[in-house]
Parts: structure tokens; C-alpha cells; sequence
């Protein structure tokens, strides 16, 4: 039944047309209207595929939205406003994931692959140039020998 | 009848992928050239009898067959011809049948244009692609048959999503599946070569036109179905690192660092095994994209688990195909020998960072969009990774490669100074930096760093033009000397330029949208005007209209510049029948500046209209970049070099016609 329920959500966000904020939501101070903006579009709409509460036109996400104005306009900064949602909904709602141990992968794995496969070129780029400078040995040496001898 | 013989020819061909695979192999390792020479034929034949199963289910979407459960699942007999066409592949059934209907069309152009191949070569990799093409025939025999019947048939269908019943989308998935599938034949020619032990020149100068056609179709699949995003879903916005886009564009970015490590092995016979990597790294994610978007886990990790048949069956693929190529890799790729020698700065070292960083771009995406699945899967704990994560790590990845790619095409082969490609850009350094310093002054709106992302954009076209330019030795000698010199330069060189010129572009117009966007959110009645970036725009009011399988409202507006009229700009909301679902037409001017953007929203409660009327400003580079990059990659591809092997076999007819 829940599955249903979920196919049935999906559908109807899928097929509705997409208008996302409404002008009734809009708050009269530019400046905080802008600061719930940009909150918003960090916030996951629960309900959609992928979809911020700022782009979604779900009922749940319009309630997001107004929520998360009053706690602008209850004079709460920007972390307590999230941190007040995150305490409802979850990690799950915040599209730029924590920094936390279970999110250290996932936000270090890029940049150390750089680093690593840097450092492996680097290595290699090192090894190469030691052995094209190393010298001759005995056998090697008497090839050469004998080369030059037979062109003298 | 029809749908049993594309039935019936669906399975003719999975037996014939199955000899396709099978004899030429043995063949190549037995060195039979009788064995050798059913590759080709078989190819053919294959392609043939798909292109009789893919237009069977053809006949029965234009004809409104819905004895078949795939077309009364995803057609009506109302909709207009085009979509009952495209509607074939807006399905999972459909669009794997054009998958391997695709895979076998690039499969029967190797086995047509590669009579200049060695045979042992052409026969394993026909093999190989079709060893594939077994895998996915089986895939669609077994798990996905479109051709089952309903009895008794009804009357009418089900329609398809009328969000895909657009012009671009419709033509979207078979580019995009030509990139994906294109990318087989690259990692055909790097197992041939892995089970050969042999990668040389000539190796690459095969492999980089098929790959190169693979990043074309990539790129205008790609930007297409940005395109339809941008209009069709009435947000404005053009990406959303959707993992639906995210796995198109992980091939795309591999598939051009491919293009160029294989400048390398054909250049200079260096980077031979990090370039059959590279191969087998792009099409196992295509396989990935596949799976991705095809089974379903993507929705949610439970969806997969409870109808797993499907998923299962293209994970079994993918890990049959890719472990199977790294297997071979690790086995074999120590045989291949190292080529040669380069100084790290040289145009060769400039590759190696190209690749470098690309791929860690690409790793970047990949583990963002597979971290929640992995994390969900391990832990249980469920997270979101949006577009906030991959515009701070992707675009810390890109920037160092996007400030180089001027410099690259300058250095020369094995080893470069850095001074004299100092002195050949300091004037468009110099011209991008003043352009830097105006938009910081001129554009007061919007954050700080756009002017730099806009120079940075601005800095990759002027770097392109500086190539040219110091390619014909502009300024220096007589016009008529440099339009000569223009004329002489490789098609392949000239491509790169304009890709790179594109690259620009684009970068130009991301950066400027994202930065400087207009956006209004209002309650209009007729009547009411508004003010957006200069232009004057009056809701005039709405009209009730009609389509062929929809009815709906059309709100118009009226656009001024000034005193003079600009446009009619007339925003829809269609009602679809059946099922009565709801889809928005944006009105949209287009000009040079930017797009006016208008959406006609909800009714309010007081007889006014919500709406959404946006100024993207030079959104239209976005697509005009993408599309100069697919020129440059197109008129690359007819470079003579890519087919210069063709007279000499005609030359070595020539005798035995004499004699």
C-alpha cells in the first residue's frame, strides 16, 4: 500500500505542472525572501525525484517553504532555520550532504583520487628518468664496444 | 502477424550475435580466415533481422496495435504520428530494442568500413561487439519482449507521458543511445587489441573516429534533452544533476578524455595502456548509465529489490563485461610495450593532466550520484547528494583544466618551454582581464565570482582564436598568405579548435545565467504589467484552445521594448487526454541578450494567475557552445587521416586487375 501511495505521489509530481514558489508565499522583505531562497533550494522536496523544495510544487514542499519563511522571520539565522528542518526530516533533506564520518568518503574521494593518481605519475615519472640515466652495464657496455669497433 | 515476425527475427538474431561471437574468435585464435571471415557477414545479418524487429513494433505503435502489451501500455491511437513513432523508445521495452538496434548498426559499420583492418583484428572485434550484442538480446528475449500480445486487445491506450511528447525529446534517446552504444566499439577495438598484445598507431587511429563519433552523438543527446528540461519543465533551469543525467554525462566525460589519449598513442605511440583503459572505462559507464536508468534502482533501493528480475539481469551484464575487460586488462596489458619518452611539459604531459583531471571530474560525478545508493545499501542511512555537491567538487575539478586548455593545443610534442606559449596568450589574457575588471564595475548584481566565470568562458574562445590565429601566422604575413594556410590546416586540428571555442561558449552562458537570472514571481490579471530586464511585459489574458490530444488555456503576453512591440509571448497549460494529466508551455523569446521566459501558473483565488516570468541572460550560448563543439567533432571526423587507408587497398586491386 505504501508503495502504491509513493507510485501515486510520483505520478501526480511528475504529470502536475511545475510552479514551484507561489506569490502568496512570498515574504514583503526582499532580504529575507532572498536568504529562504537559497535555504530552500539546499532542502530536498521528500516527496519528488530529486527536486529541491524550491523547484517543487508538492504540497509537502509548499509546506517546507512557508515553514521555513516563519523561522526567517522569527529571527532565526540560516543554520538554525535547516538544523530546525533536519531535526524533523533527516539528514535526508539537506542535498549538500554533512561533513560526517559517513559522508567523509564522499566528500574527500574526489579530491584524494587526484592526489593519488598525481602521485602515482609523479613516482613513475621519477622512476623513468632513473633508470634512463642509469649507467651502462657490463654487458651492455660490451655491446657497445663491439659496435663501435666494428664501425671503426 | 507482423509482431510474430519481429518476434521471431528478435530471436534469429540472438542466435546470429551468438555465431558473430563465437566463430570468429575461435577463428582469430586458431588463425582459420574462413572462420575469421563469418564476423562480417554475421554483423550484417544481425543488423538486418533488429531492423526487422524494430520496425515490426514500428508498425504495430503507427498503427495503433494494442493486441501488444507494450504499445497499449505506452500509445493512443489520438496522438499525433510523431509521438506514436518516438513513443516506441519512451518505453524500457522499446528503448532496449533500439539499444541493441543501434549496437548492431555501429557493429555492421565496422564490419563495412573496416576493409582496411587487418582480418584478425576485425574478426575480434567483431566478436566482441557481438558477444554484447548477445548479452542484450538475451536481456530483451527474456526480460524485456515487446512483442507480447493482450487478448483480448483493447479498444484504447494508455498514452504516453505527455511530458515526452516534445520535438526534442523525441528525437533525444536515439543520440543519446548512439553515444552510449557508440562507445562498444571502442571497447571492442581495446579487447581485440588486449587479446592481440598489440597497440600501436595505426590501433588508434582506428579507434579515435568511432570514438569521436560516440562523443558527437553524446554531445547533441545530451544537450538536447537539457534543452527539453530548460522548456518543457517550466523552471528554467537547464541541469540538475539528476542521476538520470549524471549517467549520460560520466561516459561523455570519458569518451573526451579518450579522444584525447588516443591523439597520444597515434602521435606518438606513448600512453598506450592507460588508453585501452580508458576505452573499457567509458563503455562499462555507458553499461552503467544503462543500468542505472533502466533498473529501476534509481527511484529507490527498494523498487529494485521488490521487482529485481530486470535489475539483476543488467547487473549480471555489467559485471560480466566490465570484470571480464579488467581481467583481460590485468592480465594482458603488462604485454603491451611502453612507447615514447616525453618531458612533463610537453603537448603530450598537457594530455596526461587533460585526462587526469577529467576522469577525476567524472569520478566526481560517480561517486556522488552512486554514494546515497552505497551508503543506503551499507548502512541503512539515507542521504541526499544534490546539485549544491557536484557544483562545488565538479567545478573545483574543472577549473585548473578549463584555465589550461589554451595552453595545450600551443606546447609542442615531447618536450615544450612554457615562455614562448606565455608570449603567444598574454594578449588574450590580457583581453579577458580587462573584461574581468568591466563586469566587476558594470554588473553590481549578483555574486562576485561570475565575471571570473564568465572570463573564464571568454578566456577559452579567446584561446581558440589565438590558435588559429597563430596557426595561419595572422598579422604577421600577407591575408591572402594566412587564408591559404586557414585552407591547409587539418580538419582534425580545426575541429579542436571550434570544440574548445564551444567549451567556451558554453562555460560563458552557464555562468551568466546562473549568476544574473531575472526572476518574477506575481499575481497578474489581465491587464497587469511588469518590468523585466527592460522589457515591458502585459498580461493580455487567457483563451481556451485545443490540440490534437489535449485541450487547454493559452495566456498571452505582450512583450515591449520601448515603444515597439517585440512579441506575443503565449504560455500554455495542456490537460492530456486520457488520464487528464497536466503539462506547462513555456513562452519563450529568444534573442542574443537572453530569453524571456513566461509561465502561466495556478489560478489565485481572486481570479488572478500566479505568474512566472524569468530573464535568462545569455542562456543561448549554452546551446549554441554544445552545438559548436558538435561541429568541431564533426568536421574532425572527416578528417582525410581518418581514412586513409581506403585508396591503398583500392591500390592493391589495381594490379591484380592488370595482370
Amino acid at each position: 500500500m505504501k508503495r502504491l501511495l509513493f507510485a501515486f505521489i510520483l505520478l501526480l509530481t511528475l504529470a502536475a505542472p511545475l510552479h514551484a514558489v507561489q506569490p502568496d508565499e512570498i515574504l514583503s522583505d526582499p532580504v529575507l525572501e532572498g536568504r529562504a531562497r537559497a535555504l530552500s533550494a539546499g532542502l530536498r522536496c521528500l516527496v519528488c525525484q530529486n527536486q529541491s523544495i524550491d523547484d517543487s510544487n508538492a504540497p509537502l514542499a509548499r509546506d517546507l517553504r512557508l515553514l521555513l519563511r516563519e523561522r526567517v522571520k522569527a529571527g532565526d539565522s540560516d543554520d538554525q532555520a535547516v538544523n530546525f528542518v533536519v531535526a524533523r526530516y533527516g539528514d535526508y533533506v539537506l542535498l549538500r550532504p554533512r561533513f560526517m564520518p559517513e559522508t567523509w568518503l564522499l566528500w574527500i574521494g574526489p579530491f584524494a583520487l587526484l592526489l593519488i593518481a598525481a602521485a602515482f605519475l609523479y613516482i613513475r615519472r621519477r622512476r623513468i628518468e632513473s633508470s634512463a640515466e642509469r649507467s651502462l652495464d657490463a654487458d651492455e657496455e660490451r655491446a657497445l664496444r663491439h659496435v663501435l669497433e666494428r664501425d671503426a | 502477424m507482423i509482431a510474430e515476425t519481429g518476434h521471431f527475427a528478435l530471436i534469429l538474431a540472438l542466435v546470429t550475435a551468438l555465431i558473430q561471437f563465437i566463430v570468429p574468435l575461435y577463428g582469430a585464435q586458431r588463425g582459420d580466415r574462413a572462420l575469421m571471415k563469418v564476423a562480417a557477414p554475421a554483423a550484417l545479418a544481425q543488423f538486418s533481422l533488429i531492423v526487422i524487429a524494430f520496425f515490426a513494433l514500428m508498425h504495430a505503435y503507427v498503427t495503433s496495435d494494442f493486441s501488444l502489451v507494450n504499445v497499449w501500455e505506452n500509445s493512443h491511437s489520438a496522438k499525433p504520428l510523431l509521438y506514436k513513432i518516438s513513443g516506441l523508445w519512451g518505453n524500457h521495452e522499446g528503448s532496449m530494442l533500439l539499444w541493441v538496434l543501434i549496437l548492431s548498426l555501429f557493429g555492421s559499420g565496422v564490419a563495412l568500413f573496416g576493409s582496411n583492418l587487418p582480418l584478425e583484428l576485425k574478426s575480434r572485434v567483431l566478436a566482441i561487439q557481438g558477444s554484447i550484442g548477445v548479452a542484450f538480446l538475451l536481456f530483451i528475449v527474456a526480460t524485456s519482449n515487446p512483442f507480447l500480445r493482450l487478448d483480448p486487445p483493447p479498444i484504447e491506450g494508455n498514452g504516453l507521458n505527455p511530458l515526452l511528447q516534445d520535438p526534442a525529446l523525441a528525437f533525444h534517446p536515439p543520440f543519446l543511445y548512439a553515444g552510449y552504444v557508440g562507445l562498444s566499439v571502442s571497447f571492442s577495438f581495446a579487447m581485440a587489441a588486449l587479446i592481440d598484445g598489440k597497440v600501436d598507431a595505426a590501433w588508434a587511429r582506428w579507434v579515435r573516429p568511432w570514438t569521436l563519433a560516440a562523443w558527437i552523438f553524446l554531445t547533441i543527446g545530451i544537450s538536447m534533452g537539457s534543452w527539453w528540461a530548460y522548456y518543457e519543465l517550466g523552471w528554467g533551469g537547464f541541469w540538475f544533476w539528476d542521476p538520470v543525467e549524471n549517467a549520460s554525462f560520466m561516459p561523455w566525460l570519458v569518451a573526451a578524455a579518450l579522444l584525447h589519449s588516443a591523439i597520444v598513442v597515434e602521435k606518438r605511440n606513448a600512453l598506450k595502456i592507460w588508453t585501452v583503459l580508458l576505452a573499457i572505462l567509458a563503455f562499462s559507464l555507458s553499461l552503467v548509465g544503462t543500468f542505472l536508468v533502466r533498473s529501476g534502482v534509481l527511484t529507490s533501493v527498494h523498487a529494485f529489490a521488490v521487482d529485481p528480475t530486470r535489475g539483476v539481469f543488467i547487473l549480471m551484464i555489467l559485471c560480466l563485461f566490465i570484470g571480464g575487460a579488467l581481467t583481460l586488462f590485468a592480465w594482458r596489458a603488462p604485454a603491451l610495450k611502453a612507447g615514447g619518452l616525453f618531458a612533463p611539459m610537453s603537448r603530450e604531459g598537457a594530455l596526461v593532466v587533460n585526462n587526469l583531471l577529467l576522469c577525476t571530474a567524472c569520478a566526481a560525478v560517480f561517486i556522488g550520484t552512486l554514494y546515497p545508493l552505497a551508503l543506503e545499501t551499507l548502512s541503512g542511512e539515507k542521504i541526499s547528494v544534490g546539485p549544491p555537491y557536484f557544483n562545488l567538487t565538479f567545478g573545483l575539478i574543472m577549473l585548473p583544466l578549463l584555465l589550461l586548455v589554451p595552453a595545450g593545443p600551443l606546447l609542442t610534442w615531447k618536450r615544450a618551454e612554457a615562455w614562448p606559449v606565455i608570449q603567444r596568450l598574454w594578449a588574450a589574457a590580457l583581453a579577458t582581464f580587462a573584461i574581468v575588471m568591466i563586469l566587476l564595475v558594470a554588473m553590481a548584481r549578483g555574486p562576485w565570482l561570475a565575471p571570473f566565470g564568465v572570463a573564464l568562458g571568454l578566456w577559452l574562445v579567446l584561446g581558440a582564436a589565438v590558435e588559429i590565429a597563430e596557426r595561419t601566422s595572422l598579422f604577421r604575413s600577407p591575408l591572402a598568405t594566412s587564408w591559404s594556410r586557414l585552407k591547409g590546416l587539418p580538419r582534425s586540428s580545426f575541429g579542436m579548435t571550434l570544440a574548445h571555442a564551444g567549451l567556451g561558449l558554453a562555460v560563458i552562458g552557464i555562468f551568466a545565467v546562473t549568476a544574473w537570472r531575472e526572476e518574477h514571481i506575481v499575481a497578474m490579471k489581465p491587464g497587469d504589467h511588469l518590468n523585466v530586464a527592460g522589457y515591458d511585459v502585459t498580461y493580455l489574458g487567457e483563451a481556451p484552445m485545443t490540440g490534437p490530444n489535449y485541450s487547454g488555456d493559452g495566456g498571452r503576453f505582450r512583450v515591449m521594448d520601448g515603444n515597439r512591440e517585440v512579441a506575443t509571448l503565449v504560455s500554455e497549460r495542456r490537460r492530456f487526454r486520457p488520464g487528464n494529466q497536466e503539462t506547462t508551455e513555456v513562452g519563450l523569446l529568444q534573442a542574443w541578450s537572453g530569453d524571456l521566459y513566461a509561465v502561466m501558473g495556478d489560478r489565485m483565488n481572486d481570479g488572478a494567475r500566479a505568474m512566472r516570468i524569468y530573464f535568462n541572460p545569455l542562456i543561448s550560448l549554452i546551446w549554441l557552445g554544445t552545438f559548436v563543439m558538435f561541429l568541431g567533432g564533426l568536421i574532425s571526423l572527416t578528417d582525410r587521416r581518418f581514412r586513409v587507408g581506403a585508396p591503398k587497398t583500392a591500390r592493391r586491386l589495381q594490379p591484380a586487375a592488370a595482370e
